[in-house]
Order: C-alpha cells, then sequence, then structure tokens
C-alpha cells in the first residue's frame, strides 16, 4: 500500500498535473514481451562471439600461455593475450588526481602478464559461436609464476592507511570538539565493533558489450548507467577521441552500481573488434562477474557513543576499515553520514584502507550508508538498550536543529516526522523492549527500527526537446532507465510541463548522441536529468510563447501576455487560447526545439548553504525459530520524507526494492573470499544468496508530503538508495528484540543466534 | 564446456548399452545439474544419451502394496501425485522442499538422487578437489566449509549429497531398480546406494558404468506419521543445511518404532539408525527426543564453519520428531 500524507509543516503549490501519479512503466510492456533489445541480443551482421578466460591464481605473473591449441580449435577466429593485444596506455596510480578521472581513466585489459586479482582475464577467445570460443578456451594452458598474495582484512589491520578522499570526494576524516575525552568522562558509553563482509551486486542482466567499428567510428551497445563516463573511459583505453565512441544502452537489466565504469567484456569487445574487423560480443558469466564487475568490500567498523543518563550524545565516534584493492584504491565513504545523523558537541569519524590483492571495490547500491548504518544504527539500538530508552526516543533526543558538522540549515529533514508517522502506523508500542520475551508457539517475534538517510546529489545534466506540427514532443537525453522508470518520470515531467497527455510525449535515452546527463547512479538520476528536463521544457515554453504573440499567422497574435500557462493540450494566454498542434502549424510548420541544463549540485550555492539529504524511518518484524534459529520476516514498513514524489508507483518500487536489499544485507548477503587463494568461493547465485520472493513479506510504504525548493526546480530528492538505508539495521534490531542476542557480525545466519536460544520445552 | 556428441535412447537396454560402449558418454535426464557442470568444464562427457524420454515417466502400485516411481518421473509430478501425498507425506514435503518450481518441473527421479555435490571448490577448476581431480587435495578442509558434511566424511572429502528427495526415501526404505547394458536387472536398497568417501570421493554410487537407474520402488508406507523438516539459510531455493525426516509410530504413550534420516550431514541421505534405537519402545518425551537426537550425532565431527550444524542437527531431530509424534 502506498499513501501520500499531507503533513502540517508542509506549505506547498499544488501539482494537479501528471507528476506524482502512480502510472505504470512506459517500458513494461516492451519488457516483458520481449520487445527491448538488451546489449548482447542486439543481431548484427558477421557478429564474432568472445569468451574471457580467468586467472587461476590471485597474484603473480603469467610464465607460460600456451594458445596453439585453442587457434587450431573449430571456428576459432582470435585468441588474444598480453602477447598479442593491441597497445594500451598503462593502468596509472592507484589513485587519480580528480574524482571525475574515476570514471574516465583507461582501463587497459590483457595488456601485461601481472595478474593483480583472481579471474582477471589473462586470454580472450572469439569464434563463430559462443559455445566454440568457451571449448577453446578451455585448451589453453597457462602457467603461472605465483606470488603470496594478501586477502585478509582483519589479518593485516596494521596495514591500514588513510585515502586522500573518499567516493565521491568527502573528506577522510572529520573531527570536532575532542571526542576521546568527552567519552571517557560519558556516563553511558557504547563501544561496538560490527563486520560486514564482501557483497555482490549482480545484477540479473551481465556486463554485455557487443561492439562494432564503422571505419574509425566505434559503436558500444552496451549494459551502462552512465554513457559519458563509458565513453571517456573507452576513449582514453583506446586512445581516440571520445567522439569517435558512440555509446548505446537504452535497456539495462539492473544496475546497483556495477555499470558505472566499463569493465573487460567492453574493452576486450573493441579490441577484438578492431583486430577482426568485424563485429564481437562478449558478456561476462555469472562466475566472472563476482570477480570482475565489482564488489562492495569487508568491513570492520567501531562504533562508540558518549551519552549522558537521559540519552544526550556527547560523542560520536565512527572508525572504518575496509578491504580494498593494491592496484586501485576506493574507499566507500561508510562513516560520512555520520556527520550528519544525531547531534553531539565531539565527534569523529575516519575511513581507513587495506590493501589487498583484491579487484577493485566498485559502487554498490547506497555506497556508504548501506553498510555504516547497519553499524550505526545498530548501535544506536545498543545505546537505547543500555539507557531502557525507546529507540524513537533516543533519536529524537539527539535531533540536530542544523546540520552537526557543517554548520548549515537542513534543506527540509523530517526525520521525527517519519519515525513518529511509523511508530504509530507499525504498533510500535506493542514492542516489548525487553528483548527474547515475545513468543508465539516456537517462534521469538521481535521488532526492530532504523533511521534512513542518503544524501541528495545532483549531477550536470542537460536536455533536448522537441515539439512537432502534431504537437507530439521528443525530449533525448543520454540518460539511462536501470530498471528504475526514468522513461517514466520524464515522460511525466514533459506532459506536466507541456500540458500534453502522456501519449504525445517519447522520451529516447541511452545513447551518447543525445546530451549529456550523469546518469543513472547515486540515486542522482531523476532529479538531476528531470530538472534538466524540466528547465528545457520551459525554454520550450518560452520560444512557443514569444512565437505565439509575435507571429501573424498566430491565433495569440499580439496577445499581451502576464499570465500564461500550458494544459489540455492548449496554450493560453490571458484570455486567449489556442490548440497547441493547431498553433505551431500556422506559426512553425517545422516544430520548435529547446534545451534545459543544470549544474552539478556540490557547485550550487543552494548545495553549499544547505545540508541536502532524504530521510526516513524503517520498521521490521521477525519471527525466530527457536528450534533452529531461522529468521524469518514478517512485516515491515518504511515512512519517506524525500522530497516531491514523481510517480508514486515507481518511487514505492524502488524503495521496496531498497527494502529487500536491507533483508539481504542482514540475513543472508556474503561472498566469502577465501584467505588462502584469494577467490570469492560462492561465487554464483545458487550459493550467494540475495532474498527470495518467500524471504520478503508484506511491506508498507508511505512518503509524506514535502517539496524541497533548495533541492533543485522540481522539488524531488534522490530516493533509489534511501529504501536500504537503515533497512537491514531494523532487521538486524528486530532481531536483538527477538532473541536477546546482538550479532555483530553480518550476516545474520541462523549459527550466530543459535547457541544463544534457548531450549524450550515441547 | 567441451564438444560433445547426443543422440536420444529408444530404449532403456540401448541407453545402457550406448552409454557402456564409451567410457566417456553419460546419460542425460532433465539436464538440470549435468549441464551447468558441464559448462563449468567439471563434466566433460564426449557423448550423452538423452533418456528423458523413455516411457520411464509411470508412477503405479506396486503387489506389495508400495509405488514403483519410473526414473523419469519429474520431480513435481512425484510430489503432486494424490498417492504419494497421502501415503508418503515426507516425500511430497521433501520435494517441494528442493531447488525452485521450474527446477522441479524438469528434475527426474533419477537425476536427482544423482546429482553431485554443491561444494563450491568442486565448482571451482582451479581449487584442489579429489572428487572433481583424484589426488589433487581437498581445499574444503580448511576452506569454507559452512555447507559441509559432520558424519562419513574422511581426510579426503566433506562434501555433502545435497538432495532433500533422496533423504525422504532413505527414511522410506526405497528400493532402486537398475538396467544394465546386457539387460539384467537389480534392486540396490537406498542405504546401499551411496557410498561414502573414504579415499575415493570421486566415487559416489555403486553403479556400474552404463548401468541405468530405471525405477524407484516404494515398500508400502510404513506405520506412523511422517514429517521432513529442511532447515535453511533462506525461505525457499537453497541447499539445507540440515534436514531430518522422521517416521514415527505410537503406541498409546510410547514409540513402538521410528525412522529417520538425515539430510545436509554427509555424503549420503544418513539413516539415523543409534537413533531409531534409541527410541524404540522409548516414553514419547522431550528426554527421549533429546537422547535420540543426542545418539544419532555421536560421531560427528565438525570441520570449523560447520561445526554449528552438530546441534542444529540435534536440536531440529529433537522438534522434527515431537512434531511426527504431535501429529501422531
Ligand atoms: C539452483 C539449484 C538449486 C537446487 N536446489 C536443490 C535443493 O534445494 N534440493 C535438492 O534436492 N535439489 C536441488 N537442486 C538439484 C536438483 O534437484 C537436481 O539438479 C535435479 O534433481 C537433477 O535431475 P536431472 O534430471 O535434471 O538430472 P541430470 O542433470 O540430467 O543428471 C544428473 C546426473 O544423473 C545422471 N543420471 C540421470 N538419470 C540417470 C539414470 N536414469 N541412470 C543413471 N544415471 C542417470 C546423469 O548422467 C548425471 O550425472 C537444485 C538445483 C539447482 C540448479
Ligand atoms: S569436500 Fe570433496 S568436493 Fe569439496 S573440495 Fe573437498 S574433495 Fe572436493
Amino acid at each position: 500500500m502506498t499513501e501520500t500524507k499531507t503533513s502540517e509543516n508542509r506549505p506547498s503549490e499544488t501539482h494537479t498535473g501528471v507528476i506524482g501519479r502512480p502510472i505504470d512503466r512506459i517500458d513494461g510492456p516492451l519488457k516483458v514481451t520481449g520487445g527491448a533489445t538488451y546489449a548482447y541480443e542486439n543481431a548484427l551482421e558477421g557478429a564474432a562471439y568472445g569468451y574471457i578466460l580467468g586467472a587461476a591464481v590471485a597474484k603473480g605473473r603469467i610464465a607460460e600461455i600456451d594458445t596453439a591449441e585453442a587457434e587450431r580449435a573449430p571456428a576459432v577466429l582470435l585468441v588474444m593475450t598480453h602477447r598479442n593485444a593491441p597497445a594500451q596506455p598503462d593502468f596509472g596510480p592507484a589513485v587519480t588526481p580528480t574524482v571525475p578521472e574515476v570514471f574516465t581513466r583507461a582501463r587497459p585489459a590483457l595488456n601485461s602478464e601481472r595478474v593483480r586479482y583472481y579471474d582477471e582475464p589473462v586470454a580472450l577467445v572469439v569464434a563463430e559461436t559462443f559455445e566454440a570460443a568457451r571449448a577453446a578456451a578451455g585448451f589453453i594452458k597457462v602457467r603461472y609464476d605465483e606470488e603470496p598474495g594478501l586477502y585478509d582484512l582483519p589479518g593485516h589491520m596494521a596495514d591500514a592507511y588513510a585515502p586522500k578522499r573518499t567516493n565521491a570526494g568527502f573528506e577522510t576524516d572529520s573531527m570536532i570538539g575532542d571526542f576521546e575525552s568527552a567519552f571517557a568522562a560519558a556516563p553511558v558509553k557504547i563501544d561496538a565493533t560490527y563486520r560486514t563482509p564482501f557483497e555482490h551486486h549482480n545484477p540479473m542482466e551481465p556486463h554485455a558489450t557487443l561492439a562494432a567499428w564503422s571505419g574509425n567510428e566505434l559503436t558500444i551497445h552496451t549494459s551502462a548507467q552512465t554513457l559519458a563516463n563509458f565513453r571517456a573511459g573507452i576513449a582514453s583505453t583506446l586512445r581516440i577521441p571520445p567522439e569517435r565512441v558512440r555509446i548505446v544502452s537504452p535497456f539495462i537489466g539492473g544496475g546497483f552500481g556495477s555499470k558505472l565504469i566499463a569493465h573487460s567484456d567492453t574493452i576486450l569487445a573493441a579490441l577484438a573488434a578492431q583486430v577482426l574487423q568485424r563485429p564481437v560480443k562478449i558478456a561476462l558469466t555469472r562466475q566472472q562477474m563476482f570477480a570482475n564487475a565489482g564488489h562492495r568490500a569487508e568491513m570492520i567498523q567501531q562504533v562508540r557513543f558518549g551519552a549522558d543518563a537521559d540519552g544526550r550524545l556527547t560523542g560520536i565516534a565512527h572508525d572504518v576499515w575496509s578491504a580494498a584493492s593494491s592496484f586501485e584504491e576506493y574507499c566507500e565513504q561508510t562513516a560520512v553520514f555520520a556527520r550528519s545523523l544525531y547531534v553531539a558537541p565531539n565527534r569523529v569519524t575516519r575511513h581507513r584502507l587495506v590493501p589487498l590483492d583484491i579487484n577493485r571495490g566498485e559502487w554498490m547500491r547506497s555506497p556508504g550508508e548501506a553498510p555504516g548504518m547497519l553499524a550505526f544504527e545498530c548501535a544506536m539500538d545498543e545505546l537505547a538498550d543500555r539507557l531502557g530508552l525507546d529507540p524513537i526516543e533516543l533519536r529524537i533526543r539527539n535531533e540536530p536543529a542544523q546540520d552537526p558538522e557543517r554548520g548549515v540549515p537542513f534543506s527540509t529533514r523530517n526525520l521525527v516526522a517519519c519515525m513518529k508517522e511509523g511508530a504509530r502506523r507499525f504498533g510500535w508500542e506493542r514492542r516489548n523492549p525487553t528483548p527474547g520475551r515475545t513468543r508465539e508457539g516456537r517462534k521469538l517475534i521481535g521488532y526492530g527500527m532504523a533511521a534512513a538517510i542518503r544524501p541528495n546529489y545532483i549531477g550536470a545534466a542537460t536536455a533536448q526537446v522537441a515539439v512537432d506540427r502534431d504537437a507530439r514532443v521528443t525530449a533525448r537525453l543520454d540518460m539511462t532507465d536501470i530498471g528504475t522508470g526514468s522513461y517514466t518520470i520524464l515522460t511525466q515531467i514533459a506532459a506536466d510541463s507541456l500540458g500534453l497527455p502522456i501519449s504525445s510525449i517519447k522520451v529516447e535515452l541511452g545513447d551518447s548522441r543525445f546530451p549529456r546527463t550523469a546518469g543513472s547512479g547515486g540515486s542522482w538520476g531523476a532529479a538531476s536529468a528531470g530538472s534538466a528536463l524540466h528547465n528545457a521544457c520551459n525554454a520550450l515554453k518560452q520560444r512557443i510563447l514569444k512565437a505565439a504573440q509575435s507571429s501573424e499567422a498566430s491565433p495569440l497574435h499580439g496577445a499581451s501576455a502576464t499570465e500564461a500557462s500550458f494544459a489540455n493540450s492548449e496554450v493560453r494566454i490571458g484570455q486567449r487560447s489556442a490548440g497547441l498542434a493547431d498553433l505551431i502549424r500556422r506559426i512553425a510548420p517545422d516544430g520548435f526545439e529547446a534545451e534545459g541544463s543544470v549544474a552539478a549540485g556540490a557547485t550550487t550555492e543552494s548545495y553549499k548553504a544547505y545540508s541536502q539529504h532524504s530521510y526516513g524511518a524503517h520498521f521490521a518484524e521477525v519471527a525466530v525459530d527457536c528450534d533452529t534459529g531461522e529468521i524469518r520476516m514478517r512485516r515491515m514498513l518504511a515512512v519517506m520524507g524525500a522530497g516531491r514524489i514523481l510517480n508514486a508507483k515507481t518511487a514505492r518500487s524502488q524503495i521496496i526494492g531498497g527494502m529487500t536489499w536491507g533483508i539481504g544485507a542482514a540475513l543472508m548477503e556474503q561472498t566469502v573470499l577465501d584467505r588462502r587463494y584469494g577467490h570469492f568461493v560462492n561465487h554464483d547465485l545458487a550459493e550467494y544468496h540475495v532474498p527470495i520472493n518467500g524471504d520478503v513479506p508484506e511491506m508498507e510504504v508511505v512518503f509524506l508530503e514535502e517539496h524541497d525548493d533548495k533541492a533543485n526546480p522540481l522539488g524531488a530528492k534522490g530516493l533509489g538508495e534511501l529504501g536500504v538505508c537503515g533497512a537491514g539495521a531494523a532487521v538486524a534490531n528486530a532481531v536483538y528484540n527477538a532473541t536477546g542476542v546482538r550479532v555483530r557480525e553480518f550476516p545474520i545466519t541462523l549459527d550466530k543466534v543459535l547457541p544463544a536460544l534457548p531450549v524450550i520445552a515441547i | 564446456m567441451q564438444s560433445f556428441t547426443y543422440e536420444r535412447a529408444a530404449s532403456a537396454e540401448q541407453a545402457a548399452a550406448a552409454v557402456a560402449a564409451r567410457p566417456d558418454a553419460k546419460f542425460i535426464s532433465g539436464g538440470t545439474n549435468l549441464l551447468d557442470l558441464m559448462k563449468l568444464d567439471i563434466e566433460r562427457p564426449a557423448h550423452l544419451v538423452d533418456i528423458s524420454r523413455l516411457p520411464l515417466d509411470r508412477i503405479e502400485e506396486t503387489a506389495e502394496g508400495g509405488l514403483r516411481v519410473g526414473a523419469q518421473v519429474r520431480n513435481s509430478d512425484l510430489a503432486a501425485d494424490p498417492r504419494v501425498r497421502s501415503r508418503y507425506p515426507m516425500l511430497t514435503q521433501a520435494l517441494l522442499a528442493g531447488a525452485s518450481g521450474q527446477i522441479r518441473n524438469k528434475a527426474s527421479t533419477s537425476g536427482n538422487l544423482l546429482q553431485r555435490t554443491r561444494c563450491p571448490y568442486f565448482y571451482d577448476r582451479n581449487m584442489p578437489c579429489n572428487k572433481r581431480e583424484p589426488g589433487s587435495g581437498c581445499a574444503a578442509l580448511q576452506g569454507f566449509n559452512r555447507m559441509h558434511a559432520v558424519l562419513g566424511a574422511s581426510k579426503a572429502c566433506i562434501a555433502v549429497h545435497p538432495s532433500d528427495m533422496a533423504v525422504a526415501m532413505a527414511g522410506l526404505d526405497a528400493r532402486i531398480e537398475t538396467i544394465s547394458p546386457g539387460g539384467e536387472t537389480r534392486t540396490i536398497p537406498i542405504g546401499d546406494f551411496h557410498q561414502l568417501p573414504e579415499a575415493m570421493p570421486h566415487v559416489e554410487t555403486v553403479l556400474g558404468h552404463g548401468e541405468m537407474i530405471a525405477a524407484v520402488t516404494l515398500p508400502p508406507p510404513p506405520a506412523g506419521r511422517q514429517v521432513y523438516r529442511k532447515v535453511r539459510d533462506r525461505a525457499s531455493y537453497a541447499f539445507a543445511l540440515v534436514s531430518v525426516a522422521a517416521i514415527v509410530e505410537k503406541s498409546g504413550d510410547r514409540i513402538r518404532s521410528a525412522r529417520i534420516a538425515m539430510g545436509g550431514v554427509a555424503a549420503k541421505p544418513w539413516r539415523a539408525t543409534e537413533a531409531e534405537r534409541t527410541l524404540a519402545g522409548a516414553a514419547a518425551s522431550d528426554g527421549a527426543f533429546t537422547d535420540a537426537a543426542e545418539a544419532a550425532l555421536a560421531g560427528a565431527v565438525g570441520h570449523g564453519g560447520n561445526d554449528f550444524k552438530i546441534p542444529l542437527a540435534k536440536r531440529t531431530m529433537r522438534h522434527t520428531l515431537a512434531a511426527a509424534v504431535e501429529s501422531a
């Protein structure tokens, strides 16, 4: 059930238009009928198929690679190794000088005999069929000079270092006041160390590319979240100007942050297509995705709270040690949200990396908050428990009046309202504050809650919009729809702005020939691309109005426009109106075109003047089998304050998807890195568990009415990742409430609660 | 995956002969396990004999009052059969606790019995694994062995047999009928069918090369209530950490007889005969269930990551026995 609640504190313009309506996904019918063509499904005359062979060791060098038998195998066209791959730039230093270069740097493949991580590509076989390529890959013999590697985060904490910045360019550390003294003096203390495992995103559609050259122009059909980054990354790897690379990615079967940079499928397809002078297709296998398409790194987090007897925080410390790659730095901003969440005079957050011989971590849905809030919001629950205070009351007592570290006001912050509304709806008062005491039959029942916070990012974006003589509108942007609903909300924004029906709007995405956006990532897609399109529509309307007033042929000629509007397919100026199609036919038979843009959030005055986040509160009820320790969800509720909701249905889908990720992170997701060999042991979806339908309970999502006029012209804020933030902690806190067992090592599998469960008489 | 040739068998005898004729040939039924393993180069047959269309897909009454289940009966069909549901409910429960609807629609009775372990090191060709490559070592022994065996394992291999169906069948004393290339048939009690690893974990059953499973016979349903309980890491679509199939026959307040099999603990469906002996004649009480569970796991050995399976199996057995008695 989705509801929009009108809250008292919300003076807001009325939106009678189509924005916010829960319309179905525009691309839905195409997807369910197979009409949406994904990268690997594109058929091109003469396309050949590549198969990647990965390294059998995690560190060392290739001493010998014998490809003769593979080359002789039937239908094989090319076997590429570091010995014959086209020259590429070196990978370069582990840290790029600026944040954007992380996304655009060259990412060479097969250009060295060094093996940097397990399953790193060591050869590519291209053949007439996929099967022939895969069979031939099995004939390649590789001898490695293996070197001992480091794979053990807890074992190598002594190697930890402070990176220059975290992901997204945040300060590595923050320090206000004197935490250590405040902590030492605090009457109530929590000092809890939490561990979160490696995790993988593994979208349904694997990383896949079809590359085709035409002369010196390269077209890449791939599955990418941000086209401009892919384009730049490929261009620098191939050492050609970006203008000669076209990226096409209209449909994406999930990304979750794993498709923000080009991976080996893309680079190798482009190289092989160049060598063979024919189109080449490559997809990573599901197993290969684990080592080659990013992960969330293993982390150790120490959270310390000092509080007075009333639960007012005197000190907050969040220290994070994260596994990292030795060759490319990536520091998830795990403690950054803690700088904005609760008030306390003394505070410290720190990020440290432990370099290991593994591939780099990547952006995995809700980077920072996803692992960070698991630790931090569970530690808050520990504090509430220690104080004998209700967890919501504890949070209310520590609600800041302004951003506690930046010292600027919040643009909007409805955290307390979300918690209160959630408590009311969830029946929070039924929670037994004493853990392990509520039993139904042989199930222990528990309630848990946690706060949600996620920064609002805006990326620079431009949109182009054109209207033709039939008042049909085409909007073009290089934005992507990774399954989130971009096509749909952009259609709604244009329809709303231009006063036209949904059916008159065609949104075209996923082509690097279209104006550049920030793509989909960091929950910024809707707000960034949407604001650009909103501005483009405004520019288009200005153009139409101007022509309508000035053109002799216009039925609105000479109308003096103090008040003009576009609604019901009509243009109205003052008392006079005309049908939009009729008007355009008379004054501009070729139609009109316009562009609109937004600047990157971090550069805007409003971003500097306000702390901008989306907020929410998660609630969870679990049942724990007292005989086996099996933990199953019973219900979940999220109450969100995330700015203006552009489409109630797609927004809800994003939130329930995020809540499902919360269940996964709390209870089952974990990739095991073998600390002897450096490989991910459970590298398929039979052994890497994500929640299946049976694990997902009834979920309720409520959006508080909000309009954040500081955030952007739409008043919307990012929410694609908000559903994850804190959701896992609510589940974990419910497990504690049910069992009295505080598991600080995620995921909370049954073996971790079992020893503490009482044997209940039969 | 290496290239292979393929033929569709015309009869059971011919299928057996076709596989026997080539050391590198294998039967294929539903293919839900074999094809995955072939794609990963773990199974490398050069020739496949497709037996999925043989007329072995019937469930028939036997003269003794049991059921004879053809080797090609799909897991979904077996689970849904009204006779199975009413007379062997724990077999239906076990089948429905396994895999997913789609896989069960394809998976055959014989293929389910012969599915191979899910040990992740077995699945990775770069890792030492005695089962995949005899003599190469066992990466799981000192590695990630959360899913592994606590009973009947050896230094050579600690893998488990992943089937749920087979556990219920072990509790029901099923018999496996085979046909050999010459047309001879034999009947193997399920308890003798799977082999423990000892020094040769790559040898998993007593089947000879080319010997084909034709059917599984279920003896008449034993007296008592049947319960199958699977404990797993998520609500569905996960292999058993531990499972217990129990049939308990009561007489007044006492247990007349019990049959118990366990899954997820050994390289074969594990019949807990010591536990059965403890229960026979005992009062149907928490104490008796606890004693039985202790007896069943008396010889269990953990390997680090799977130590929890020992208390888990005990607790699961205790409450499964209680559930069987309660519903009796
Ligand atoms: C993701 C996933 C999850 C799963 N989860 C579970 C689970 O929770 N519980 C569970 O029990 N199972 C589970 N399974 C396994 C599933 O039950 C088996 O894959 C299936 O039963 C195999 O049957 P099949 O007919 O497809 O066998 P095939 O793959 O066709 O064959 C398997 C083996 O049996 C041999 N064979 C087949 N028939 C005969 C015969 N008549 N005579 C001699 N040899 C024969 C083949 O040569 C092959 O070696 C899961 C499988 C997958 C892929
Ligand atoms: S447990 Fe068995 S299957 Fe697994 S690695 Fe060891 S030998 Fe191989």
